[in-house]
């Protein structure tokens, strides 16, 4: 069979018909609202229980709200929805799976750790490209408490967090996409995806999460750069999800190595999201909802205002889970690429 | 341990092993440490207040006539409570992180591992949260504690039998 | 001079266990468990108690001296039961500690709940 025309080298697709963004919505917390980012989120609530009664719940609430916040800003029901792709850090994806029940949509659960972003806008991609979909949507989200509960120690736990640790950031984001453009959708496409491989570098520090994921996020921008035969000056801004200081320079720094200067573009949402000096959050945000909320919230505005007209946009996931830690493996880290562009 | 790698050797070894191994000696080069004198002043400041404060109660139930070793078993329940209080208002975290090991070493940190896991997994259920999730941080402490006292018992006693104690 | 000693031993045993732990980055779960072997074990070297005696509740408050107060318990078993206070003492020393946490853990269910990190 020959090649489709969509296929570009190892890991690459420019999709023949690029989908629309319909509609996205971002739903984040009370440190993330005081954030530097915090005017760019559609809503924010100081309660972190979101008036549930577990931080679980509350994730689900986020999930919930994140959604029908994309439909109405989409002037969509869910109905007209044909795919979900949608995934968090839970066990067994509980946050989504109770979070958007009520939506009613038929719906693909996935599982990319902090890159979930990445990987549920891919496949909503290339499900309307491959003509399964008229519009589909991607969500994704984190909570800090529940991944501590999940991941570290109990809130009341006391413990000094080193400082390559990064925040898990309390939010939800959530996009929509369209073969066709509608009334209410944004002048962006998703004219794009380089799909990553597992990475691993024998990294076993779960609490330096940007130095185990930097070596993925690095090996994606190489093979979006090389697939497609462009210069990182093609994109206006390179965007990792959660690498935070430590794996931002890494990342930079592999790339220099293999021939390729981004730090022009670079930008990593886990450092735009905090303060690190005002918030106490170390090495920056972390966790799906870091890259799901930036993206949603801040990248699609500054795309919408034109401010940027290419984005090439990278959550990083660390693919661990306390058994596999305690278990003695090494962190691996997988990174999903998306290129986003104006219209 | 101080080997200098570079993220050229890094990508250029084709031994995975060696590599992973050169990575993570490139990453200890690039990660910034905690200033470990700050952090030992703080612990020993917040260490020594905690002994301190556990002697002021010892003192105090001595003055009122108890045996050392009531006084010490007193002092230990004072202590405990006032622990597992400042962990429920939500102050001992905070102290955890200024002072470090100083939180974690007294046997304060001990009720503090015992009473955060009981309030975060209180979702959970009686049994199976609270019940057994109470001792996912004491849990160890309990039993290697418990198993190591035994052992040096065991020997005690063999020793003693052997009438060389 | 109780004071300056509790404050001065408890603080510097803090500071040991603190280098430790910015050097080898382990868990504070695991510093725990060692610190009461390490008791333990300087309580059967005979070393603790004397040094307890000194130092008071700098020596004492530490998680050592919870260590040191298991190997008294179970040494003061076997000299009194023989045998059987091996499985003994252990518990019998640890019961007031051990009790009055589990205890008021529970009771602070009924009222607290864990609260979000700033």
């Amino acid at each position: 069979m020959a090649q489709s025309s969509k296929i570009y080298g190892k890991q690459s697709i420019l999709f023949e018909n690029p989908p629309y963004v319909l509609g996205c919505g971002s739903i984040a917390g009370k440190k993330e609202a005081e954030g530097p980012l915090g005017s760019y989120f559609d809503l924010t609530n100081d309660d972190p229980l979101f008036s549930k009664k577990t931080w679980e719940e509350a994730e689900s609430e986020l999930q919930r709200l994140a959604c029908d916040m994309a439909l109405k800003k989409a002037g969509l029901e869910s109905k007209e929805i044909r795919y979900l792709f949608g995934g968090d850090l839970l066990g067994q994806l509980i946050a989504t799976s109770f979070g958007i029940i009520s939506l009613e949509i038929p719906m693909f659960g996935v599982y990319g750790a902090c890159s979930t972003m990445g990987e549920s806008l891919s496949l909503a991609a290339m499900a309307i490209d491959g003509g399964f979909a008229e519009k589909t949507m991607a969500v994704t989200s984190s909570h800090f408490a529940g991944a501590e509960k999940q991941f570290r120690f109990p809130l009341e736990y006391g413990s000094q967090r080193p400082y390559s640790t990064t925040w898990t950031v309390t939010g939800s984001g959530a996009t929509i996409l369209g073969k066709t453009k509608t009334k209410n959708a944004l002048d962006i496409v998703v004219k794009g995806i380089t799909t990553g491989k597992v990475v691993d570098y024998g990294v076993k520090d779960s609490m330096n999460m940007g130095a185990c994921m930097a070596p993925a996020a690095a090996d994606v921008i190489y093979a979006n750069l090389k697939d497609l035969d462009r210069k990182p000056e093609y994109y206006d801004r390179i965007i990792t999800g959660d690498l935070g200081v430590i794996g931002k320079e890494i990342t930079i720094d592999i790339l220099r190595e293999k021939g390729y200067d981004i730090t022009e573009q670079y930008m990593d949402c886990g450092i735009e999201i905090f303060n690190p000096e005002e918030q106490d959050t170390h090495s920056g945000g972390s966790g799906c909802g870091c890259s799901a909320i930036t993206l949603n919230g801040y990248v699609m505005e500054m795309l919408r205002r034109k401010e940027w007209n290419r984005v090439l946009f990278i959550p990083t996931g660390a693919l661990l889970s306390p058994t596999s830690y305690n278990e003695g493996h090494s962190v691996p880290g997988i990174a999903h690429g998306v290129i986003l562009e104006t219209v | 341990m101080a080997n200098k790698s570079s993220i050229g050797d890094v990508i250029n070894e084709k031994d995975s092993t060696l590599r992973d191994k050169k990575y993570n000696d490139y990453v200890k080069q690039v990660t910034p440490k905690f200033s470990c004198f700050r952090n030992c002043i703080n612990a020993f400041i917040v260490g020594g207040i905690i002994c301190t404060i556990g002697q002021v109660f010892f003192n105090l139930f001595m003055n009122f006539g108890l045996g050392e070793e009531t006084a010490a078993a007193y002092n230990i329940i004072v202590l405990i409570l006032i622990s597992i209080i400042l962990t429920c208002l939500n102050i001992y975290p905070t102290l955890a992180k200024f002072g470090g090991a100083g939180t974690v070493v007294p046997i304060t940190g001990f009720a503090n591992g015992v009473v955060s896991p009981a309030l975060e997994y209180k979702t959970e259920g009686q049994v199976f949260g609270i019940g057994c999730k109470l001792f996912i941080i004491a849990g160890p402490v309990i039993l290697y504690g418990v198993f190591s006292a035994w052992v040096l018992g065991l020997i005690y006693w063999i020793l003693k039998v052997l009438h060389w104690v | 001079m109780d004071y300056i000693k509790a404050f001065v031993v408890g603080g510097l045993i803090c500071v040991g266990v603190q280098i430790f732990m910015d050097k080898t980055k382990l868990m504070p779960g695991r510093i725990m468990v060692g610190m009461v072997c390490l008791g333990a074990l300087l309580g059967a070297l005979g070393i603790y108690e004397p040094f307890a005696k000194w130092a008071g509740c700098g020596a004492t408050v530490p998680l050592s001296g919870f260590g040191n107060s298991l190997f008294k318990g179970v040494k003061k078993a076997v000299d009194q039961e023989g045998f059987i206070g091996i499985f003994k003492g252990e518990f019998t020393a640890a019961a007031v500690g051990l009790s009055a946490a589990i205890i008021f853990a529970y009771i602070a269910t009924w009222f607290a709940k864990p609260h979000m990190k700033k």
